[in-house]
């Protein structure tokens, strides 16, 4: 017990699974029909889809006067939703870009699965921006494009950033997605006897035969895409806090945003990446690639990011003070004491003390227990955006102009439904594509590579 | 029938890493070219084994994000300096620091897709999926636990018993030879085929129906109505929400709206210019005014200097001057009576002439009269 050898790597996969075991565990879920739990579950998310539908039908058929916002709230649900999903997109690019530069090999196990998350989170974030300007079929006047009316957009608003920003995320996490998925595409290409599964992935391989020489340039590009998509992530969540930071409302007029929203997307998507993958590796028995280990170097990564949100809310207290500004040291006493005092409190229960609760190496390892803080830190993360957004406007500048802001039924089903929508996505990718790469996963497993003792 | 069959390589398999990458560095020292190494995943040390030269994509990805970086600024400077100069905000036309967002996601785009588009459809040639190796058992087993290599017959230095014979000293545990299928070597490209042109046909079709009728169609059915139906209340319709069913409102009681001060001295001109006082002070901006209306409205008849001679020959009876003393001695309530009511012949211009208009057509009237009728105080 004291004599623990720090030069030796530990295993990543536990139990010394063979090559051909892993590929069959992976590639299971495909082959084998859904059973009643699984459409017990889509029955659950589609009906949770259904009133997303009811309620953006209801929108945009009446106008988005169906919903809670009004003057002076003009931003409510719609962007704490937006601002809510992107967060939740974070974690997918961290773990497969950064942790890939850092060398860390837990994150083969989870970074598939964390990818496709990011996807469906930006897709439903994407969702947002589009009903909340009232016309949805207009959004195309978003992006520059030469057009009849000779107009351009404004390239100096944060708004527009903001479009450029979520739709390169977008675009370049399925390109990082679907490279990744080339070689399993192979794999599966060559294990499958069904005709017309066989087509679908000699399509989406293309190809691909497992060459060294190709696997030599793919390599490179896996680099190339995680060196662009670091700084990519970074700055995502970086321009939507300029949407609040850039403008003059206290509360959001912070310099302290850009690094306090990143650290607290990261925090919030290791919240639902850790809830979503306790429940797959138990239902697809991935207990030995998605290992208790990796939930606690996650659980530590939460302790970091929750740590700086923490840090964030004290700072932004201290300079509301150290600035003497009054209306922004009354925005923040009224943020604790006012009428949304409810919402903060929810928030720094949530955000801050629980993930606390990780220093302890027992609570770290504890599935239940990092379940239930994981859901905490989701709704923490939630309310910390409407606490940002609600409470800020709701009380600005002009007293006879104050407010205080209630969601309607409408914006309650959106809201509900958006999480319909994205679990519906997972739901249907658990059961089309492997949610754990085969090739990485093969590649970290024990004596998969050459041991170098007789070449060096 | 076999010995029909082309050869295109000699396959060995290998059950370690460490086995595929000794065997690897004895092919290449052999002085073979035309070898690849197939493995389910990346092994370390290969490419060294193989001897292969670094990866050129960094180079397309520094070439294209540049590009990007660049055509971003171009396009944002052409946009907001030269074709659409508008400021916002008080800031230049050409803010560079508020460029730099979109610079670098348009980098980071370009760069990505670039890459990834070189990478498998000009270095790899994808999609292949008619290379002799596919089909194989050879492909089935190196796409999951097993590491292969294989020596292509096109190879200068290939000998089928050398390659066999160099395959056993590295201890391959099955050594076999792949043909090329029959309809590998006739392979053309599908591209061509009718069958996929017809399948290109539809869906150019299919696409340019949807777009038209999404465009043209329905973005104007229903709910799409581009706000043409608002739910409110136009003047002269009838409205559900009043008891008197009238969508206009009559004034509340008791007010008057501005400029619209009742006339209560109708039929009673004596006592109209006994009351009446003109609220307009004579002033340059008044006479301006009186005069404008004037030679609209009055000089027709009244002629351009009052005197009664009318611009319409005899039509009309001619009207009395405005010299006259009768008319001097008036006070200006008196005339203000004869343009709201009119008299004799003379209508009422009370629809065409405001209240303040009224009165400046009177104050013009007056120097009219002065300048006919100057008094001695006058030429001081």
């Amino acid at each position: 017990m004291s004599m623990i050898d720090y030069t030796r790597e530990l295993s990543v996969l536990e139990g010394k699974p063979s090559l051909r075991e892993l590929d069959e565990l992976i590639s299971k879920p495909l082959e084998t029909k859904p059973n009643k739990k699984f459409y017990i579950a889509l029955s659950i998310t589609l009906s949770m889809m259904g009133l997303l539908v009811i309620g953006l039908g209801l929108t945009f058929y009446y106008g988005i006067g169906m919903w809670g916002n009004n003057v002076p709230v003009g931003w409510a649900f719609d962007i704490v939703n937006f601002v809510f999903w992107v967060g939740i997109g974070h974690a997918g690019t961290l773990i497969s870009a950064i942790l890939f530069l850092f060398r860390q090999k837990w994150r083969t196990g989870i970074a598939r699965f964390a990818e496709g998350m990011t996807i469906f989170a930006v897709m439903t974030a994407g969702l947002f921006p589009l009903i909340h300007v009232g016309r949805p079929w207009l959004a195309g006047y978003l992006f520059p494009y030469p057009n009849q009316h000779s107009l351009w957009v404004n390239f100096t608003s944060p708004l527009l950033w903001d479009v450029f920003a979520v739709s390169t995320y977008f675009t370049v996490s399925l390109i990082f997605w679907y490279v990744g998925l080339i070689p399993d595409f192979a794999t599966l290409r060559e294990k499958t006897n069904h005709k017309f599964k066989k087509i679908i992935y000699s399509v989406f391989s293309l190809g691909w035969r497992f060459s060294n020489r190709h696997w030599q340039n793919y390599e490179m590009v896996y680099l190339i895409l995680a060196g662009f998509a670091t700084p990519l992530v970074l700055s995502v969540h970086t321009i939507v806090s300029f949407d609040f930071a850039v403008s003059i409302i206290p509360g959001w007029h912070t310099t302290i945003f850009p690094p306090y929203f990143v650290a607290g997307a990261v925090f919030s998507g290791f919240a639902m990446v850790q809830n979503v993958l306790i429940i797959i590796r138990k239902i697809f028995n991935y207990e030995h690639i998605i290992t208790l280990d990796t939930l606690e170097k996650m659980n530590k990564v939460i302790l970091l990011t929750g740590s700086m949100v923490g840090y964030g809310y004290a700072m932004e207290f201290f300079i509301a003070w150290y600035s003497g500004v009054e209306a922004e040291s009354f925005t923040f006493l009224n943020r604790a004491l006012g009428p949304y005092a409810w919402a903060y409190w929810i928030m720094i229960t949530c955000n801050v003390v629980s993930p606390q609760l990780f220093w302890f190496k027992k609570i770290r390892r504890a599935i239940p227990v990092m379940f239930i803080i994981a859901v905490f830190i989701n709704v923490g993360m939630w309310f910390e955006r409407f606490v940002i957004i609600v409470t800020s406007l709701s009380r600005d500048f002009l007293p006879s102009s104050w407010a205080y802001y209630k969601p309607t039924l409408v914006d309650g089903m959106i809201l509900i439904g958006s999480f319909g929508f994205f679990f519906t996505w997972i739901l249907l990718f658990t059961k089309a594509l492997p949610v754990v790469s085969m090739a990485e996963v093969k590649a970290v497993a024990d004596g998969a590579q050459p041991s170098h003792k007789e070449h060096s | 029938m076999m010995s029909e069959k082309i050869l295109y390589s000699y396959t060995g398999i290998f059950d370690t890493p460490n086995a595929v990458i000794h065997a690897a560095e004895q092919v290449s020292k052999e002085g073979f070219t035309k070898y690849d190494v197939n493995t389910p995943y990346p092994l370390h040390g290969m490419d060294k084994a193989m001897k292969l030269p670094p990866s050129k994509l960094g180079y397309v990805a520094l070439v294209f994000g540049l590009a990007g970086t660049l055509g971003a600024l171009l396009s944002l400077w052409w946009v907001s300096a030269i074709d659409y100069p508008i400021v916002i905000g008080g800031k230049p036309l050409f803010s560079f620091p508020a460029y730099i967002p979109v610079m670098f996601e348009v980098t980071v785009l370009s760069a990505s897709i670039a890459t990834v588009l070189a990478m498998l459809f000009i270095f790899f040639k994808f999609p292949n999926n008619s290379h002799p190796l596919h089909g194989t058992e050879y492909m089935k087993k190196v796409s999951s636990d097993k590491y292969g290599i294989s020596i292509q017959a096109e190879d200068p230095k290939f000998d089928e018993s050398l390659v066999r014979k160099l395959f056993e000293s590295v201890h391959a545990k099955e050594i076999n030879p792949l043909y090329w299928d029959n309809d590998e070597i006739n392979h053309k490209n599908k591209i061509f085929e009718p069958k996929f042109l017809v399948f290109l046909l539809v869906i150019g079709i299919i696409t340019s129906c949807t777009a038209y009728f999404t465009l043209n169609k329905l973005m104007f059915m229903l709910p799409f109505n581009w706000m043409m139906e608002q739910p409110k209340q136009n003047a002269q319709q009838r409205s559900l929400v009043f008891n008197d069913g009238f969508g206009m409102r009559q004034p509340v009681t008791g007010t008057v709206a501005r400029g619209y001060l009742p006339y209560v001295f109708k039929g009673q001109p004596d006592l109209a210019g006994e009351k009446l006082v003109n609220p307009v002070p004579i002033s340059k901006e008044s006479l301006k005014l009186g005069q404008t209306k004037f030679d609209i409205y009055c000089s027709p008849c009244h002629g351009y200097h009052a005197e009664g001679d009318s611009r319409l020959r005899g039509q009309y009876p001619n009207p009395p001057s405005l010299h006259s003393e009768k008319v001097r001695k008036w006070s200006d309530g008196r005339i203000f009576a004869v343009l709201t009511d009119g008299q004799n012949v003379m209508p009422s211009y009370s629809s065409q002439l405001t209240l303040d208009e009224r009165w400046a057509v009177i104050n013009y009237v007056r120097a009219l009269q002065r300048a006919l009728n100057a008094k001695e105080s006058d030429l001081q």
